[in-house]
């Protein structure tokens, strides 16, 4: 108990006196998790867009392919990308293993399946005239589209949080393909992980305090403009 | 309102879905200003035929030509699209204002927006609805989200408007009021349209063309009273309400009077028929009338007979009388004349009706209609 | 749709951005070195004194990847890591003998140190070798918590145990936390039990702990670390002048000295002692 006051003490301290290096951490962390949700929602909202109104056979295993990869382990993520992009593996010209980038490009891994299920969902819970009558307004099938992902929109929101929430709590990928370098790939989770491991742990409670302070803030943001756009 | 160039011409039209022909139509045409309407139970292929109609669903194979010009190409099954409007049974309004809704066509258009601003309220006003323009969609009334949804098909000025069960999930008032304003809409803006219902009132009320439909084919089209009292098969008159089906047995036929044998008595039909044949004697309750003295020294009717009530049963504004006159027979009246004629299960009564009131169906067309 | 469109388009352009942004600082990183370690020395946060020196001196921007000893070792035999910091003397030579790297170095040591309650009830102050140590406490079958969790410090001490001649496991007096060292010696403290540490988290927690330092100094406890750099000719894309610079470097007069006083201030003692030059045999290897 007097570990928590002390880490919630010294998180207070560090936010307080903006730490510089605990900014940069949270910085980072923001950077990388905010890049990878949007690439995933390119990606996940015009493919889930494309599957949930696409009409073929074996689109049911496809689509189940897509919600077992919503819980697609992150550790399982790390590791194919990095056996990707080692020096000596199929992607290793890049040169991108232990960077930010190539975090990002796990994490997108790691919430596009995410966005995507929850987009055919959305999608596929629209009404199934709604299609027909946007098309009968004359809409052409871009424009449809976009009607479409405008009137699933909130549904959609789900999918941003519950994308960035995963990507930002993760760790294990996070690890595995930035290396939790110092001042270059530490982000909040993997400065938590090392800090416990250094014994350090009032630091680590303050760390899991910002990020966990920095996910109710996305959250709160991205419920307020839900909240307010639902029925009253 | 039946004049007018033809504006939408279909042959050949044929869908299958999941193996099975579910839709399968030789010919079908809607003039310009042509209030038709669909009538069938459901699964007849109303809807089906609407979606096809308005080329929102691929065809297996036909033809559509719209002003003369065949709809082939994507292109040309894009911009026909844009000529016409639908509104379905559900509204499937988008998030928003009722305005932003009704504007939602014409913005897909690309229009100016001081252009889309003036036409939109010129809609509303149409519909009765300025007051509700800044409305959000969510918080309207099932009336008046359908009122929306129609003024949002109406908008862009359709050449066609195609309805499928609009008012189906409305509450009797309501239904009636919006029935009142769409018709005097179609009517204003000369409009045609295609109403899917399985409501005959709903179809005589607004229509001037009546199409049965069942298993996915035309069973028969025209005037909705020439359909309403001279069916072509039990089908369709069990359908529009021709509660009195029985098979005779002409016996003969000359002078435009045909001699039927039903039961143990005869009836006299106008028309002609092959003695001998097998016919289908169809007659409206709502023509059978009733008599507690014999009335054949006061009546035109050709046929009268002595009758029994079997039953009374309350049906709405009409009491359905069963009768049994050595064939059945059900007869209409309404609780006030139940009274004054003092009727009861069991009384004896008079039943007549004209010669002219019967429609016959022969044989030979019997089997169009089995369902 | 308008405002929709907009903030679609405004997230592409951000998602670009960042991506961009983030990717040019990676390709500005061309000049960089990939050194793979322990825990242990990222842990004790010497890494984080020493690399920016190096990356000051030499240009290079290094890449710390802080795994076990053995992982570092798997990485540079795959070509994944330019060069090493280990401290794991045996399988150090069998990577050496397959030719996996070149110019093995000695830098220096750390240590581990049996801990226990100062009542002692094993009597085991002042032992100068471990595995008397461990006789004794098996003997007076007094309470010993172990790591049991494979790491670096597990396997030391199941080393000494096989070394002792007894085989703890299963024994009532033998328990096993499958913790990390600092939750270990939380343990022991509470159930006032003996267990393996290194010097520097024992030094970390000390205060707290009440557990003092019984048994140390034994050759059987060292640490010992090598740098390692990886061999060039097996694969090519090793980044062989800056694997040499960080050994050099390693090994240098002036690192040496900050290795040496390092921890002082803190802990009122050094964490490691410097070893560059010293023969392996003063070592006990």
């Amino acid at each position: 108990m007097e570990l928590i006051l002390e880490g919630i003490a010294k998180a207070a301290s560090l936010l307080a006196s903006l730490d510089r290096e605990v900014m940069a951490i949270t910085w980072l962390s923001l950077k990388v998790s905010g890049s990878a949700t949007l690439i995933s929602l390119l990606l996940g909202i015009s493919g889930g867009t494309a599957l949930a109104l696409s009409d073929f056979p074996g689109k049911r295993l496809l689509v189940s392919l897509v919600n077992t990869g919503m819980a697609l382990p992150p550790v399982v993520v790390g590791l194919f990308v990095s056996i990707f992009f080692w020096r000596n593996g199929p992607l290793g010209f890049a040169e991108i293993l232990y960077t930010p980038a190539a975090m990002v490009i796990a994490q997108a891994i790691i919430a596009t399946p995410i966005v995507m299920g929850i987009t055919v969902a959305s999608i596929q819970n629209l009404p199934p005239n709604l299609r027909l009558q946007i098309l009968a307004l004359g809409a052409t099938r871009g424009q449809m589209v976009r009607l479409l992902v405008r009137e699933a929109r909130l549904p959609l929101l789900a999918g941003v949080m519950a994308g960035f929430g995963g990507v930002i709590s993760e760790v294990g990928a996070s690890i595995m393909v930035g290396g939790n370098i110092k001042g270059y790939t530490r982000v909040l989770t993997t400065a938590t992980v090392m800090e416990t491991g250094r014994g350090n742990f009032d630091l680590a409670i303050a760390l899991s305090l910002i990020l966990l302070l920095l996910c109710f803030a996305i959250n709160y943001l991205l419920t307020r403009i839900q909240q307010r756009e639902r029925p009253r | 309102m039946t004049g007018g160039e033809v504006f939408l011409e279909v042959s050949d039209l044929e869908l299958h879905r999941g193996g099975a022909r579910v839709l399968s139509i030789p010919s079908f045409s809607l003039r310009e200003r042509e209030v038709l309407s669909l009538i069938g139970p459901n699964g007849a292929g109303k809807s089906t035929l609407l979606l096809a109609l308005a080329r929102l669903l691929p065809a297996t194979r036909g033809s559509f030509r719209c002003r003369g010009e065949e709809i082939v190409s994507d292109s040309a099954v894009f911009s026909y699209r844009r000529r016409l409007g639908m509104v379905f049974q559900e509204p499937l309004l988008f998030d928003g204002t009722v305005f932003g809704n009704v504007a939602s066509g014409l913005k897909i258009r690309g229009m100016a927006q001081t252009e889309i601003r003036e036409r939109v309220m010129t809609t509303l006003e149409l519909f009765g609805m300025t007051q509700l323009a800044e409305r959000s969609a969510r918080k309207l009334s099932g009336g008046e989200a359908q009122r929306t949804s129609l003024a949002r098909a109406f908008a862009i000025r359709p050449e066609v408007i195609f309805l499928d069960e609009p008012f189906v999930a409305l509450d009797p008032p309501t239904r009636q009021t919006l029935m009142d304003d769409l018709e005097r809409i179609l009517r204003e803006t000369g409009t045609a349209a295609v109403l899917a219902t399985h409501d005959q009132l709903e179809a005589l009320r607004l229509s001037s063309r009546m199409v049965v439909m069942n298993r996915g084919e035309m069973v028969q089209s025209g005037p909705p009273e020439e359909v309403i009292s001279r069916p072509v098969n039990e089908f369709v008159a069990s359908f529009v309400g021709m509660e009195n089906v029985l098979t005779g047995t002409v016996i003969s036929s000359g002078g435009g009077v045909v001699r039927l044998t039903l039961g143990e008595r005869q009836v006299e039909i106008a028309g002609s028929a092959d003695p001998g044949e097998t016919a289908l004697f169809c007659i409206r309750p709502e023509n059978v009338t009733i008599d507690i003295v014999d009335p054949s020294g006061e009546t035109s009717a050709r046929n009268v007979f002595a009758a029994g009530i079997r039953r009374v049963i309350p049906n709405g504004m009409f009491h359905k009388i069963h009768l049994d006159c050595g064939f059945p027979l059900v007869a209409y009246l309404t609780g006030q004349s139940i009274a004054n004629l003092n009727l009861a299960e069991g009384k004896g009564v008079y039943a007549s009706f004209k010669a002219t009131a019967v429609h016959l169906i022969r044989s030979a067309r019997r089997d169009g209609g089995k369902y | 749709m308008n405002q929709w469109q907009r903030l679609f388009f405004s997230l592409l352009i951000a998602a670009t951005l960042a991506v961009t942004g983030i990717c040019d600082s990676a390709a500005a990183a061309s000049k960089t070195l990939i050194l793979a370690t322990t825990t242990s020395t990222q842990d004790s946060g010497l890494l984080d004194v020493l690399i920016p020196v190096f990356e000051k001196e030499s240009g290079y921007f290094v890449k710390t990847i802080a795994v076990g000893s053995g992982q570092a070792m798997a990485m540079g035999e795959k070509g994944e890591a330019d060069v090493l910091l280990v401290h794991s003397p045996d399988a150090e030579k069998k990577f050496m003998d397959k030719g996996a790297g070149v110019n093995r170095r000695l830098v220096m040591h750390n240590d581990f140190v049996i801990v226990g309650p100062a009542a002692d009830p094993a009597k085991i102050r002042g032992t100068k070798s471990s595995a008397e140590a461990f006789k004794k406490i098996a003997k007076a079958g007094s309470l010993f918590l172990s790591r049991g969790d494979n790491s670096g410090t597990h396997a030391k001490e199941k080393g000494l145990w096989k070394g002792a001649g007894i085989a703890a496991d299963g024994q009532k007096w033998y328990q096993q936390t499958g913790l990390g060292m600092g939750q270990t010696l939380n343990v022991a403290a509470e159930k006032k039990g003996y267990t393996l540490t290194d010097r520097a988290t024992y030094l970390a927690l000390k205060k707290t702990l009440g557990l003092e330092i019984l048994v140390e100094g034994d050759a059987k406890l060292l640490n010992i670390y090598h740098v390692i750099e990886v061999n060039r000719a097996k694969w090519p894309k090793v980044n062989a002048a800056g694997a040499k610079a960080f050994g050099d470097f390693m090994v240098g007069k002036k690192v040496q000295e900050i290795i040496g006083r390092f921890g002082v201030d803190k802990f009122g003692a050094p964490l490691f002692f410097p070893d560059a030059g010293k023969k392996p045999e003063s070592l006990g290897l």
